[in-house]
Protein backbone atom coordinates (compact mmCIF):
# COMPACT_ATOMS: atom_id res chain seq x y z
CA UNK A 1 0.00 0.00 0.00
CA UNK A 2 1.71 3.06 -1.08
CA UNK A 3 0.39 6.08 1.27
CA UNK A 4 2.22 8.66 1.61
CA UNK A 5 -0.40 11.66 3.55
CA UNK A 6 -2.78 10.83 6.14
CA UNK A 7 -5.43 12.26 3.88
CA UNK A 8 -5.53 11.30 0.37
CA UNK A 9 -8.27 12.65 -1.46
CA UNK A 10 -9.38 9.39 -2.77
CA UNK A 11 -10.34 8.22 0.43
CA UNK A 12 -13.75 10.14 0.69
CA UNK A 13 -15.13 8.13 -1.95
CA UNK A 14 -14.49 5.09 0.35
CA UNK A 15 -16.45 6.95 2.98
CA UNK A 16 -19.10 4.47 2.68
CA UNK A 17 -17.45 1.41 3.08
CA UNK A 18 -17.19 1.69 6.66
CA UNK A 19 -20.15 -0.50 6.57
CA UNK A 20 -17.98 -3.38 6.03
CA UNK A 21 -16.67 -3.34 9.60
CA UNK A 22 -19.76 -2.60 11.10
CA UNK A 23 -23.20 -2.40 8.93
CA UNK A 24 -25.78 -1.65 11.05
CA UNK A 25 -24.38 1.31 12.81
CA UNK A 26 -22.80 2.32 9.18
CA UNK A 27 -26.62 2.25 7.61
CA UNK A 28 -27.85 4.39 11.31
CA UNK A 29 -25.84 6.84 10.29
CA UNK A 30 -26.03 7.47 6.49
CA UNK A 31 -30.05 7.28 6.92
CA UNK A 32 -29.50 10.44 9.69
CA UNK A 33 -26.92 12.14 7.60
CA UNK A 34 -29.09 11.97 4.37
CA UNK A 35 -32.42 12.82 6.50
CA UNK A 36 -29.96 15.72 8.23
CA UNK A 37 -29.20 17.19 5.03
CA UNK A 38 -32.63 17.09 3.44
CA UNK A 39 -34.80 20.26 2.28
CA UNK A 40 -36.21 20.74 5.67
CA UNK A 41 -37.05 24.18 7.70
CA UNK A 42 -33.66 25.37 6.65
CA UNK A 43 -33.08 24.94 2.79
CA UNK A 44 -30.46 22.51 1.19
CA UNK A 45 -28.25 25.78 0.12
CA UNK A 46 -28.57 27.05 4.31
CA UNK A 47 -27.68 23.52 5.43
CA UNK A 48 -24.75 22.97 2.84
CA UNK A 49 -23.16 26.37 4.03
CA UNK A 50 -23.58 25.94 7.87
CA UNK A 51 -21.88 22.23 6.86
CA UNK A 52 -19.03 24.43 4.61
CA UNK A 53 -18.47 26.72 7.99
CA UNK A 54 -18.35 23.86 10.37
CA UNK A 55 -16.23 21.42 8.40
CA UNK A 56 -13.57 24.85 8.51
CA UNK A 57 -13.90 24.61 12.42
CA UNK A 58 -13.38 21.11 13.08
CA UNK A 59 -10.99 21.55 9.92
CA UNK A 60 -11.79 18.42 8.02
CA UNK A 61 -10.13 18.54 4.63
CA UNK A 62 -12.85 15.41 3.45
CA UNK A 63 -16.11 17.99 4.66
CA UNK A 64 -14.41 20.90 3.10
CA UNK A 65 -14.02 19.51 -0.44
CA UNK A 66 -16.99 17.91 -0.33
CA UNK A 67 -19.44 20.88 1.28
CA UNK A 68 -17.37 23.44 -1.39
CA UNK A 69 -18.72 21.29 -3.97
CA UNK A 70 -22.36 20.89 -2.40
CA UNK A 71 -22.46 24.59 -1.64
CA UNK A 72 -21.96 25.63 -5.58
CA UNK A 73 -24.03 22.43 -6.30
CA UNK A 74 -26.75 23.59 -4.35
CA UNK A 75 -26.20 27.45 -5.78
CA UNK A 76 -24.51 29.29 -3.05
CA UNK A 77 -21.58 31.50 -4.96
CA UNK A 78 -18.42 32.66 -3.57
CA UNK A 79 -19.28 35.63 -1.67
CA UNK A 80 -21.75 33.48 0.69
CA UNK A 81 -19.51 30.84 1.10
CA UNK A 82 -16.38 32.94 2.27
CA UNK A 83 -18.89 34.81 4.70
CA UNK A 84 -19.97 31.55 6.20
CA UNK A 85 -16.20 30.52 6.69
CA UNK A 86 -16.04 34.13 8.46
CA UNK A 87 -18.89 33.14 10.04
CA UNK A 88 -17.01 29.69 11.65
CA UNK A 89 -13.65 32.16 12.18
CA UNK A 90 -15.82 34.79 14.33
CA UNK A 91 -17.12 32.28 16.94
CA UNK A 92 -13.84 30.63 17.14
CA UNK A 93 -12.18 34.12 17.62
CA UNK A 94 -14.75 35.15 19.80
CA UNK A 95 -14.69 31.73 21.77
CA UNK A 96 -10.90 32.20 23.09
CA UNK A 97 -11.32 35.87 23.56
CA UNK A 98 -14.25 35.40 25.79
CA UNK A 99 -12.36 33.44 28.11
CA UNK A 100 -10.28 37.18 28.63
CA UNK A 101 -13.35 37.76 31.00
CA UNK A 102 -11.70 35.04 33.03
CA UNK A 103 -8.10 36.13 32.92
CA UNK A 104 -9.10 39.62 33.41
CA UNK A 105 -11.34 37.99 36.77
CA UNK A 106 -7.88 36.71 37.73
CA UNK A 107 -5.88 39.33 37.27
CA UNK A 108 -8.16 41.87 39.23
CA UNK A 109 -7.98 39.73 41.92
CA UNK A 110 -3.92 39.57 41.95
CA UNK A 111 -2.94 42.96 41.63
CA UNK A 112 -2.69 46.01 43.22
CA UNK B 1 -22.91 48.49 -21.72
CA UNK B 2 -20.83 45.82 -23.67
CA UNK B 3 -19.51 42.57 -23.39
CA UNK B 4 -15.94 41.65 -23.02
CA UNK B 5 -15.31 37.89 -24.41
CA UNK B 6 -14.51 35.46 -22.28
CA UNK B 7 -12.70 33.16 -24.76
CA UNK B 8 -12.19 32.46 -28.37
CA UNK B 9 -13.86 29.84 -30.45
CA UNK B 10 -11.97 26.62 -30.97
CA UNK B 11 -11.83 27.07 -34.52
CA UNK B 12 -10.31 30.37 -34.14
CA UNK B 13 -8.15 29.17 -31.94
CA UNK B 14 -7.22 26.44 -34.31
CA UNK B 15 -7.77 23.34 -31.59
CA UNK B 16 -7.57 20.35 -32.01
CA UNK B 17 -10.57 20.03 -30.37
CA UNK B 18 -12.16 21.95 -33.50
CA UNK B 19 -12.53 18.64 -35.48
CA UNK B 20 -15.57 16.79 -33.77
CA UNK B 21 -13.49 13.46 -34.88
CA UNK B 22 -10.99 14.64 -32.20
CA UNK B 23 -13.65 15.39 -29.57
CA UNK B 24 -14.95 11.74 -29.91
CA UNK B 25 -11.31 10.39 -29.84
CA UNK B 26 -10.49 12.71 -26.47
CA UNK B 27 -14.01 10.69 -25.27
CA UNK B 28 -13.19 7.73 -25.67
CA UNK B 29 -10.00 7.46 -24.13
CA UNK B 30 -7.86 7.05 -27.49
CA UNK B 31 -6.45 10.87 -27.83
CA UNK B 32 -4.51 13.40 -25.05
CA UNK B 33 -6.00 10.67 -21.91
CA UNK B 34 -6.30 7.06 -21.89
CA UNK B 35 -8.73 6.95 -19.23
CA UNK B 36 -11.60 4.53 -20.38
CA UNK B 37 -15.04 4.91 -18.98
CA UNK B 38 -17.54 1.89 -19.13
CA UNK B 39 -19.35 2.45 -22.63
CA UNK B 40 -22.74 4.34 -22.30
CA UNK B 41 -24.89 1.70 -24.31
CA UNK B 42 -23.57 -0.63 -21.78
CA UNK B 43 -24.83 0.94 -18.89
CA UNK B 44 -27.87 1.86 -20.28
CA UNK B 45 -28.16 -2.07 -21.17
CA UNK B 46 -27.83 -2.80 -17.03
CA UNK B 47 -30.05 -0.19 -16.59
CA UNK B 48 -33.10 -2.57 -18.69
CA UNK B 49 -32.48 -0.80 -21.93
CA UNK B 50 -32.42 -4.19 -24.29
CA UNK B 51 -29.40 -4.53 -26.14
CA UNK B 52 -27.67 -0.58 -25.28
CA UNK B 53 -30.64 0.65 -27.56
CA UNK B 54 -32.50 3.70 -27.03
CA UNK B 55 -35.42 4.71 -29.36
CA UNK B 56 -37.53 7.67 -29.53
CA UNK B 57 -41.47 7.96 -28.61
CA UNK B 58 -42.46 10.43 -30.60
CA UNK B 59 -41.27 13.67 -32.65
CA UNK B 60 -42.94 16.23 -30.53
CA UNK B 61 -40.01 18.86 -30.89
CA UNK B 62 -38.38 20.16 -33.96
CA UNK B 63 -35.58 22.51 -32.78
CA UNK B 64 -33.59 23.98 -34.83
CA UNK B 65 -29.89 25.43 -34.60
CA UNK B 66 -30.29 28.27 -36.93
CA UNK B 67 -26.57 29.39 -36.90
CA UNK B 68 -23.70 29.48 -34.88
CA UNK B 69 -23.27 33.50 -34.79
CA UNK B 70 -23.31 35.23 -31.49
CA UNK B 71 -22.28 37.83 -30.11
CA UNK B 72 -21.06 36.05 -26.85
CA UNK B 73 -18.50 33.04 -26.74
CA UNK B 74 -19.01 31.72 -23.23
CA UNK B 75 -16.51 29.53 -21.63
CA UNK B 76 -18.83 26.57 -21.34
CA UNK B 77 -20.28 26.31 -25.12
CA UNK B 78 -21.03 23.18 -26.71
CA UNK B 79 -22.12 24.71 -30.29
CA UNK B 80 -18.21 26.71 -30.13
CA UNK B 81 -20.37 29.59 -31.45
CA UNK B 82 -18.94 33.17 -31.26
CA UNK B 83 -18.69 36.28 -33.36
CA UNK B 84 -16.47 34.88 -35.78
CA UNK B 85 -18.79 32.37 -37.23
CA UNK B 86 -20.19 33.56 -39.93
CA UNK B 87 -20.82 31.02 -42.49
CA UNK B 88 -22.37 28.67 -40.62
CA UNK B 89 -25.93 30.02 -40.47
CA UNK B 90 -29.15 28.45 -42.33
CA UNK B 91 -30.12 30.14 -45.03
CA UNK B 92 -33.80 30.89 -46.19
CA UNK B 93 -34.05 28.06 -48.37
CA UNK B 94 -33.24 25.80 -45.44
CA UNK B 95 -35.55 27.43 -43.56
CA UNK B 96 -38.71 27.01 -46.19
CA UNK B 97 -37.68 23.61 -46.04
CA UNK B 98 -38.26 23.36 -42.68
CA UNK B 99 -41.67 25.14 -42.55
CA UNK B 100 -43.07 23.28 -45.55
CA UNK B 101 -42.22 19.88 -43.23
CA UNK B 102 -43.55 21.34 -40.07
CA UNK B 103 -47.09 21.87 -42.07
CA UNK B 104 -46.97 18.57 -43.22
CA UNK B 105 -46.62 16.40 -39.76
CA UNK B 106 -48.31 17.11 -36.15
CA UNK B 107 -44.92 18.28 -34.50
CA UNK B 108 -46.04 20.83 -32.42
CA UNK B 109 -43.09 22.75 -30.51
CA UNK B 110 -40.56 25.07 -32.62
CA UNK B 111 -37.71 25.63 -30.72
CA UNK B 112 -35.21 28.00 -32.05
CA UNK B 113 -31.70 28.12 -30.93
CA UNK B 114 -28.22 28.91 -31.95
CA UNK B 115 -25.89 31.01 -31.72
CA UNK B 116 -27.95 33.97 -30.83
CA UNK B 117 -30.90 32.94 -33.13
CA UNK B 118 -31.87 36.56 -33.73
CA UNK B 119 -28.39 37.18 -35.40
CA UNK B 120 -29.96 34.94 -38.02
CA UNK B 121 -31.54 38.06 -40.77
CA UNK B 122 -34.41 35.35 -41.65
CA UNK B 123 -35.25 34.69 -37.61
CA UNK B 124 -38.18 37.07 -37.40
CA UNK B 125 -40.09 36.04 -40.58
CA UNK B 126 -39.47 32.13 -39.79
CA UNK B 127 -41.24 33.05 -36.23
CA UNK B 128 -44.05 34.92 -37.97
CA UNK B 129 -44.77 31.94 -40.24
CA UNK B 130 -44.48 29.41 -37.99
CA UNK B 131 -46.84 30.94 -35.38
CA UNK B 132 -48.98 31.15 -39.02
CA UNK B 133 -48.97 27.14 -39.03
CA UNK B 134 -50.36 27.29 -35.59
CA UNK B 135 -47.04 25.58 -33.98
CA UNK B 136 -45.53 26.79 -30.39
CA UNK B 137 -43.20 28.89 -30.72
CA UNK B 138 -39.60 28.57 -28.45
CA UNK B 139 -36.72 31.24 -28.78
CA UNK B 140 -33.48 30.29 -27.16
CA UNK B 141 -32.31 34.04 -26.77
CA UNK B 142 -29.19 34.75 -24.45
CA UNK B 143 -30.99 38.13 -23.30
CA UNK B 144 -27.69 40.61 -24.21
CA UNK B 145 -28.74 40.43 -27.25
CA UNK B 146 -31.63 42.31 -27.05
CA UNK B 147 -29.45 45.42 -25.65
CA UNK B 148 -26.41 44.85 -28.00
CA UNK B 149 -27.74 47.20 -30.74
CA UNK B 150 -30.60 49.14 -31.67
CA UNK B 151 -31.64 47.03 -34.10
CA UNK B 152 -32.88 44.12 -31.05
CA UNK B 153 -34.20 46.26 -28.72
CA UNK B 154 -37.53 45.85 -29.93
CA UNK B 155 -37.17 42.08 -29.70
CA UNK B 156 -39.23 41.59 -26.14
CA UNK B 157 -41.75 43.50 -27.93
CA UNK B 158 -41.66 41.16 -31.04
CA UNK B 159 -41.83 38.07 -28.99
CA UNK B 160 -44.62 39.31 -26.95
CA UNK B 161 -46.72 40.04 -30.35
CA UNK B 162 -46.16 36.67 -31.38
CA UNK B 163 -46.47 35.17 -27.86
CA UNK B 164 -42.75 33.54 -28.09
CA UNK B 165 -41.95 31.50 -25.22
CA UNK B 166 -38.06 32.77 -24.44
CA UNK B 167 -35.55 30.64 -22.88
CA UNK B 168 -32.51 32.32 -21.56
CA UNK B 169 -29.67 31.66 -20.02
CA UNK B 170 -28.59 32.64 -16.74
CA UNK B 171 -26.15 31.03 -14.43
CA UNK B 172 -26.25 32.64 -11.86
CA UNK B 173 -27.66 35.08 -9.84
CA UNK B 174 -24.52 36.74 -8.92
CA UNK B 175 -22.82 38.90 -11.38
CA UNK B 176 -19.52 36.92 -10.86
CA UNK B 177 -20.63 33.86 -11.17
CA UNK B 178 -22.37 34.78 -14.65
CA UNK B 179 -19.86 36.55 -15.97
CA UNK B 180 -16.88 33.76 -15.20
CA UNK B 181 -18.58 32.24 -17.70
CA UNK B 182 -20.50 33.89 -20.23
CA UNK B 183 -18.09 37.13 -20.45
CA UNK B 184 -17.36 40.46 -17.98
CA UNK B 185 -20.74 42.94 -18.79
CA UNK B 186 -22.84 39.75 -20.05
CA UNK B 187 -24.74 39.65 -15.89
CA UNK B 188 -25.90 43.51 -16.24
CA UNK B 189 -26.97 43.38 -19.72
CA UNK B 190 -29.02 40.22 -19.19
CA UNK B 191 -30.54 42.21 -16.39
CA UNK B 192 -31.69 44.84 -18.63
CA UNK B 193 -33.07 42.34 -20.79
CA UNK B 194 -35.02 40.81 -18.30
CA UNK B 195 -36.07 43.93 -17.03
CA UNK B 196 -37.35 44.63 -20.68
CA UNK B 197 -38.71 41.38 -20.90
CA UNK B 198 -40.93 42.10 -17.84
CA UNK B 199 -41.89 45.25 -18.90
CA UNK B 200 -43.76 44.11 -21.70
CA UNK B 201 -45.42 41.06 -19.26
CA UNK B 202 -42.91 38.11 -19.61
CA UNK B 203 -42.67 36.15 -16.24
CA UNK B 204 -45.39 38.06 -15.04
CA UNK B 205 -48.12 36.25 -12.79
CA UNK B 206 -51.48 36.11 -14.80
CA UNK B 207 -49.58 36.64 -17.80
CA UNK B 208 -49.19 34.05 -21.17
CA UNK B 209 -46.06 35.31 -21.88
CA UNK B 210 -43.53 33.18 -20.69
CA UNK B 211 -40.02 33.36 -19.79
CA UNK B 212 -38.15 30.44 -18.35
CA UNK B 213 -34.01 30.83 -17.35
CA UNK B 214 -32.08 28.31 -17.54
CA UNK B 215 -29.36 27.26 -14.92
CA UNK B 216 -26.09 25.26 -15.55
CA UNK B 217 -23.59 25.12 -12.81
CA UNK B 218 -20.35 27.50 -13.83
CA UNK B 219 -17.77 24.92 -13.29
CA UNK B 220 -17.02 21.02 -13.25
CA UNK B 221 -19.65 20.31 -10.94
CA UNK B 222 -23.72 18.97 -10.96
CA UNK B 223 -26.65 21.38 -10.86
CA UNK B 224 -28.32 21.05 -7.38
CA UNK B 225 -32.16 20.44 -7.42
CA UNK B 226 -34.09 22.86 -9.82
CA UNK B 227 -37.42 23.54 -7.52
CA UNK B 228 -34.71 24.75 -4.91
CA UNK B 229 -32.53 26.70 -7.21
CA UNK B 230 -35.62 28.14 -8.64
CA UNK B 231 -36.61 29.16 -6.01
CA UNK B 232 -33.17 31.05 -4.64
CA UNK B 233 -33.11 32.45 -8.32
CA UNK B 234 -36.34 33.75 -7.44
CA UNK B 235 -36.07 34.95 -4.37
CA UNK B 236 -32.76 37.10 -5.21
CA UNK B 237 -33.94 38.71 -8.40
CA UNK B 238 -36.95 40.00 -6.95
CA UNK B 239 -35.02 40.78 -4.09
CA UNK B 240 -32.04 42.75 -6.18
CA UNK B 241 -33.85 44.04 -9.74
CA UNK B 242 -37.71 43.54 -9.06
CA UNK B 243 -37.35 40.57 -12.01
CA UNK B 244 -40.05 37.95 -12.54
CA UNK B 245 -39.85 34.97 -14.52
CA UNK B 246 -41.73 31.59 -14.64
CA UNK B 247 -39.38 28.48 -14.35
CA UNK B 248 -35.65 27.80 -14.13
CA UNK B 249 -34.25 24.84 -16.04
CA UNK B 250 -31.21 22.81 -14.20
CA UNK B 251 -28.64 22.08 -16.76
CA UNK B 252 -25.51 19.53 -16.66
CA UNK B 253 -22.62 20.92 -18.65
CA UNK B 254 -22.17 18.44 -21.74
CA UNK B 255 -18.47 17.32 -21.60
CA UNK B 256 -17.74 18.34 -25.43
CA UNK B 257 -17.12 21.34 -27.53
CA UNK B 258 -15.57 24.31 -25.43
CA UNK B 259 -16.29 22.80 -22.14
CA UNK B 260 -14.35 19.72 -22.72
CA UNK B 261 -11.61 22.32 -23.71
CA UNK B 262 -11.58 24.19 -20.43
CA UNK B 263 -11.74 20.90 -18.54
CA UNK B 264 -8.88 19.34 -20.35
CA UNK B 265 -6.27 22.73 -20.15
CA UNK B 266 -7.66 22.30 -16.02
CA UNK B 267 -6.96 18.86 -15.52
CA UNK B 268 -10.64 18.08 -13.75
CA UNK B 269 -11.93 15.94 -17.17
CA UNK B 270 -11.42 13.24 -16.04
CA UNK B 271 -12.47 14.00 -12.70
CA UNK B 272 -15.62 15.33 -14.09
CA UNK B 273 -16.61 12.37 -16.35
CA UNK B 274 -16.02 10.19 -13.02
CA UNK B 275 -18.54 12.49 -11.18
CA UNK B 276 -21.47 11.90 -13.94
CA UNK B 277 -20.92 7.88 -14.43
CA UNK B 278 -21.24 7.78 -10.62
CA UNK B 279 -23.93 10.18 -10.52
CA UNK B 280 -25.61 7.81 -13.25
CA UNK B 281 -29.40 7.80 -12.85
CA UNK B 282 -30.90 4.58 -14.59
CA UNK B 283 -34.41 6.38 -13.58
CA UNK B 284 -33.45 9.57 -15.91
CA UNK B 285 -32.70 8.01 -18.90
CA UNK B 286 -36.47 7.38 -20.12
CA UNK B 287 -36.87 10.90 -20.09
CA UNK B 288 -34.45 12.24 -22.33
CA UNK B 289 -34.70 14.89 -24.98
CA UNK B 290 -33.31 13.34 -27.70
CA UNK B 291 -36.56 10.31 -27.68
CA UNK B 292 -39.12 13.58 -28.27
CA UNK B 293 -36.96 15.71 -30.14
CA UNK B 294 -35.68 16.25 -33.29
CA UNK B 295 -32.46 18.29 -33.95
CA UNK B 296 -31.79 20.04 -36.76
CA UNK B 297 -28.80 22.06 -38.20
CA UNK B 298 -27.79 25.06 -40.22
CA UNK B 299 -27.31 22.90 -43.16
CA UNK B 300 -30.35 21.29 -42.69
CA UNK B 301 -28.55 17.77 -41.37
CA UNK B 302 -30.61 15.52 -38.99
CA UNK B 303 -29.14 14.89 -35.26
CA UNK B 304 -30.85 13.15 -32.25
CA UNK B 305 -30.02 16.64 -30.01
CA UNK B 306 -28.16 19.60 -30.08
CA UNK B 307 -25.34 17.40 -28.62
CA UNK B 308 -25.17 14.95 -31.07
CA UNK B 309 -25.10 17.63 -33.81
CA UNK B 310 -22.22 19.50 -32.51
CA UNK B 311 -20.08 16.35 -32.36
CA UNK B 312 -21.55 15.61 -36.22
CA UNK B 313 -23.16 12.34 -34.99
CA UNK B 314 -26.01 12.56 -37.65
CA UNK B 315 -29.59 10.15 -37.30
CA UNK B 316 -28.69 6.72 -38.38
CA UNK B 317 -32.16 6.39 -40.16
CA UNK B 318 -33.10 6.58 -43.78
CA UNK B 319 -33.33 10.62 -44.24
CA UNK B 320 -30.80 12.05 -42.46
CA UNK B 321 -31.37 15.94 -44.34
CA UNK B 322 -34.52 17.91 -44.01
CA UNK B 323 -34.39 17.06 -47.94
CA UNK B 324 -35.33 13.71 -47.23
CA UNK B 325 -37.51 13.92 -44.09
CA UNK B 326 -38.97 11.33 -43.13
CA UNK B 327 -41.26 10.87 -39.67
CA UNK B 328 -41.99 7.25 -39.67
CA UNK B 329 -38.13 6.58 -40.75
CA UNK B 330 -37.29 8.69 -37.83
CA UNK B 331 -39.44 7.71 -34.99
CA UNK B 332 -38.29 3.73 -35.63
CA UNK B 333 -34.32 4.77 -35.48
CA UNK B 334 -31.86 4.00 -32.96
CA UNK B 335 -30.68 6.72 -31.52
CA UNK B 336 -26.57 7.63 -31.48
CA UNK B 337 -25.23 7.29 -28.41
CA UNK B 338 -21.79 8.10 -27.14
CA UNK B 339 -19.98 8.65 -23.70
CA UNK B 340 -21.00 12.25 -23.68
CA UNK B 341 -24.32 11.01 -23.38
CA UNK B 342 -23.37 10.38 -19.43
CA UNK B 343 -24.26 14.33 -18.98
CA UNK B 344 -28.20 13.74 -19.51
CA UNK B 345 -28.51 10.83 -17.30
CA UNK B 346 -26.53 12.47 -14.69
CA UNK B 347 -28.54 12.87 -11.01
CA UNK B 348 -31.78 14.57 -12.08
CA UNK B 349 -31.23 14.15 -15.56
CA UNK B 350 -31.03 16.68 -18.37
CA UNK B 351 -32.44 18.22 -21.33
CA UNK B 352 -32.84 21.76 -22.59
CA UNK B 353 -36.40 21.63 -20.45
CA UNK B 354 -34.28 20.82 -17.47
CA UNK B 355 -34.02 17.80 -14.78
CA UNK B 356 -36.02 14.88 -16.21
CA UNK B 357 -35.81 12.21 -13.02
Amino acid sequence: MDKKHYFEPEDLKKFGNIGEWQKPMADKFFDYYGEVFKEGALTEREKALIALAVAHTVQCPYCIDAYTSGCLEKGADEEQMMEAVHVAAAIRAGSSLVYSTQMMNHAKGIVM
Amino acid sequence: MGIHQKTKSLTSRHSALADTFFQLKVLNGNALTDKHFPLFSKKIKEAGFSDGVLKPTRIEIFQLNIGKLCNQTCAHCHVDAGPDKKEENMGRESLEKCLEILAAHDIMTVDITGGAPEMNPHFRWFVVECRKLGKKVMVRCNLTIIVSNKKFHDLPVFFAEHQVEVVSSLPHYSAHRTDAQRGDGVFDDSIKAMQMLNAVGYGKENSDLKLNLVYNPTGTFLPGNQASLESEFKRQLKRKFDIDFNSLYAITNMPISRFLDYMLENGQYETYMQTLLDAFNPSAVAGVMCRNTISVGWDGYLYDCDFNQMLDLKVTSKGTHINDFDLSALESRDIVLNQHCYGCTAGAGSSCGGQVA
